[in-house]
């Protein structure tokens, strides 16, 4: 089992044919992702190597594959659109990993897509993995082992370190899940979380923040108050300086400086197992699964 | 991107709200033909990418133009927060009955763009937010319908009473809104808002933050960036489409990704050390990036050792590896390098390394632990 996507998603491509996109096309398609069409306007018609068809526009793509998802590689100055377009089509589950996007161009797309009952992963995010059954975006497929861990994460290469250290401590996962780290992304941790706590694979959960922000806060009081299941914690930027990735403005909206200290105890307080470097979380899963 | 508050007033300007004149000077003579043009006691304001300007000595009353040379003169020696002031403002002083704050920045939680609206101006808003929170109403825009009047008018009832001034608020923060959306902002700022004696509504001050992903597709807003108002080693990352970031220590570090580049800084830490800067090198990086990171690292005479990290996904490790060697031929280094990388085409990566004397770890924590002995000379870890 395993959260949002399975061996039976069937996928779209939006910027297949681009530098990044045809590169992890051939990628997913090899780890053994349904891939079913893509979509790049002009090309219509054509076939990407040979063998997944190509559409004009998403509407049409979702007619002919009964696509269920898509992924965006798609230039940051027309992602926005990219995803508007995915949600309008129908598709239920829209993974964003262009980097770069405008954030208020985001603040068009959230109620956007919100209003046509799409979920949206990222923009500006590594996309997910279930191991062995289906991958999207851009984690390295080999670095997972299927297993009973859901993973949760802002970071990109950050999480690829975790799921390194848990793949060779022979800790395997349910679904890893790049939420991004952009100031306003479609989905978050609590929506990661819940999912988890839902799933009957999943046996415990690692969770991992950055500085900035209190998505982490928030996803700690979900976890004292709403999950059963083990939950395991790390924050990146404990020596980060102050106030350099986040104006203060932002701070006295959220009325929190965001810093790694506050999220640590947040995580604490709500019973989550905090480890101090990237490696400690092994052990904490370890003891949690006890 | 920070823009000056000339060039914010002047974006303001063009959206009709109410700006006092003012000329940028950068010589104290042409703030002194600047002062005499207006023929009153002026302000003299210094244009730098930081906050607390009037507390450095960064602005500074004039009561006559040969004063305003003298204080031009001071206040272009200065440095504030270790940047350097080029420019001043030079503005007729203004008598001030009421100092309010408004301001719009885009926000996380509500995933809208956020007015906040205080009557208590001219200071902090942070202080305000501290001290007084009461005095801080708040509203999120609809992103699809922008700030509606009435919505502009609620917010401006709590800044005044008098219906003409508060319809003259209103139209400010409309047109703040509209400034704001129209050109890529994640924040725009009036502080003070200020009613004259004769009960007008001025912007004295201006600030504005563009969202750097804008500028792309805004050549107009792009060009105002002043690269002698930033850090020289910060300007010669972003050239090289690298994030960097000078900090205090003397590991020296090269990682992808921000995230784990702030977890490779921690387990310096961790270990005893203290890193000498934050570097991200993106995805998806050639050969060049890792030239011109270790330049900028290179430069900093507290690097001790430096420590790449390596994880790679979209980059490919064997990149980074041409990379370091390419780079250490042009600049053989006078530091000792530690390198770790796992990942795509890790195996050529590690060839390439040992063709050249190199050798690579695996392990992020013995990467990290081997520099920072290095860096202290045994002392720690």
């Amino acid at each position: 089992m395993s959260v949002f996507i399975d061996k039976t998603t069937r996928l779209l491509i939006q910027g297949i044919t681009g530098r990044d996109g045809s590169f992890h096309a051939r990628q997913m398609i090899q780890y053994g992702t349904q891939v079913v069409g893509g979509v790049t306007p002009g090309k219509g018609g054509q076939k990407f190597d040979d063998d997944v068809p190509i559409f004009n526009t998403v509407a049409e793509a979702v007619n002919k594959t009964g696509a269920n998802a898509t992924v965006i590689y798609v230039p940051p100055m027309f992602a926005a659109d990219a995803m508007m377009e995915a949600a309008d089509a129908g598709i239920a589950f829209i993974v964003a990993i262009t980097e770069g996007v405008p954030v208020l161009d985001m603040t068009r797309v959230y109620p956007f897509v919100k209003d046509r009952g799409s979920r949206l992963l990222g923009p500006n995010c590594p996309g997910l993995i279930s191991p062995g059954a289906s991958n999207i975006g851009i984690i390295p497929g080999r670095i997972c082992t299927p297993g009973p861990v859901g993973l949760v994460s802002r970071s990109g290469t950050l999480t690829y370190e975790v799921v390194y250290q848990m793949t060779r401590a022979n800790i395997g996962q349910t679904t890893c899940v790049g939420i991004g780290g952009d100031p306003i992304n479609g989905t978050n941790f609590i929506d990661c979380l819940d999912a988890f706590e839902k799933d009957p694979a999943t046996k415990a959960v690692v969770m991992i923040g950055e500085i900035g922000g209190t998505d982490e806060q928030e996803a700690a009081r979900f976890v004292r108050e709403k999950m059963k299941k083990p939950v395991v914690g790390f924050i990146a930027g404990q020596t980060a300086p102050p106030g350099r990735r986040m104006g203060h403005a932002g701070a006295i909206i959220s009325g929190s400086a965001g810093t790694a200290g506050e999220k640590m105890q947040a995580f604490e307080e709500a019973g989550v197992g905090v480890a101090k470097r990237p490696v400690d979380v092994v052990e904490l899963l370890k003891r949690a699964m006890r | 991107m920070n823009i000056h508050e000339y060039q914010a007033k002047e974006i303001f300007r063009k959206y009709g709200i109410p700006i006092p004149p003012g000329e940028v000077a950068t010589t104290a003579e042409e703030a002194e033909t600047i002062a005499r043009r207006f023929g009153t006691t002026v302000v003299v304001k210094a244009q730098v990418h930081a906050g607390g300007r009037g507390k450095a000595g960064g602005v500074k009353l004039a009561r006559t133009s040969e004063e305003a040379k003298t204080i031009a003169a001071q206040i272009l020696k200065l440095r504030i927060k270790g940047l350097p002031v080029e420019k001043v403002l030079v503005t007729p002083a203004a008598d001030i009955a009421s100092e309010a704050y408004v301001g719009i920045i885009v926000d996380r939680a509500s995933k809208r763009a956020v007015f906040m609206a205080s009557p208590a101006g001219g200071i902090d808003i942070e202080e305000v937010a501290a001290k007084t929170p009461e005095k801080i109403l708040r509203h999120a825009v609809d992103p699809r319908y922008g700030l509606q009047s009435f919505e502009a008018m609620q917010l401006a009832f709590f800044l005044y009473s008098d219906m003409r001034q508060v319809r003259a608020a209103a139209n400010i923060l409309q047109q703040l809104y509209k400034a704001f959306s129209e050109n890529g902002g994640s924040l725009a700022e009036i502080n003070p808002l200020v009613t004259t004696p004769a009960g007008e509504i001025v912007a004295l001050d201006a600030k504005m933050v563009i969202d750097d992903n804008e500028l792309d597709r805004r050549p107009d807003i792009a060009a105002l960036r002043d690269e002698s108002a930033e850090d020289p080693r910060e300007v010669e990352a972003r050239k090289a489409s690298l994030t960097f970031i000078k900090l205090d220590g003397n590991v020296g570090c090269v990682v992808n990704g921000a995230g784990l580049a702030m977890a490779t800084m921690d387990l310096v830490k961790y270990y005893g050390g203290a890193p000498a800067n934050f570097l991200d090198i993106g995805g998806s990086s050639n050969p060049e990036k890792v030239v011109a990171a270790l330049q900028i690292i290179t430069r900093d005479p507290n690097v001790k050792t430096i420590l790449f990290n390596i994880f790679g996904g979209i980059t490919r490790t064997d990149d980074v590896a041409n990379g370091i060697v390419t780079a250490l031929k042009q600049n053989p280094l006078k530091v000792p390098l530690v390198i770790r990388l796992t990942g795509t085409n890790e195996e050529i990566a590690v060839d390439i390394l040992k063709e050249n004397g190199l050798s690579a770890m695996t392990d992020m924590d013995e990467a990290v632990k081997k520099a920072v002995a290095l860096a202290t000379g045994g002392k720690a870890a």
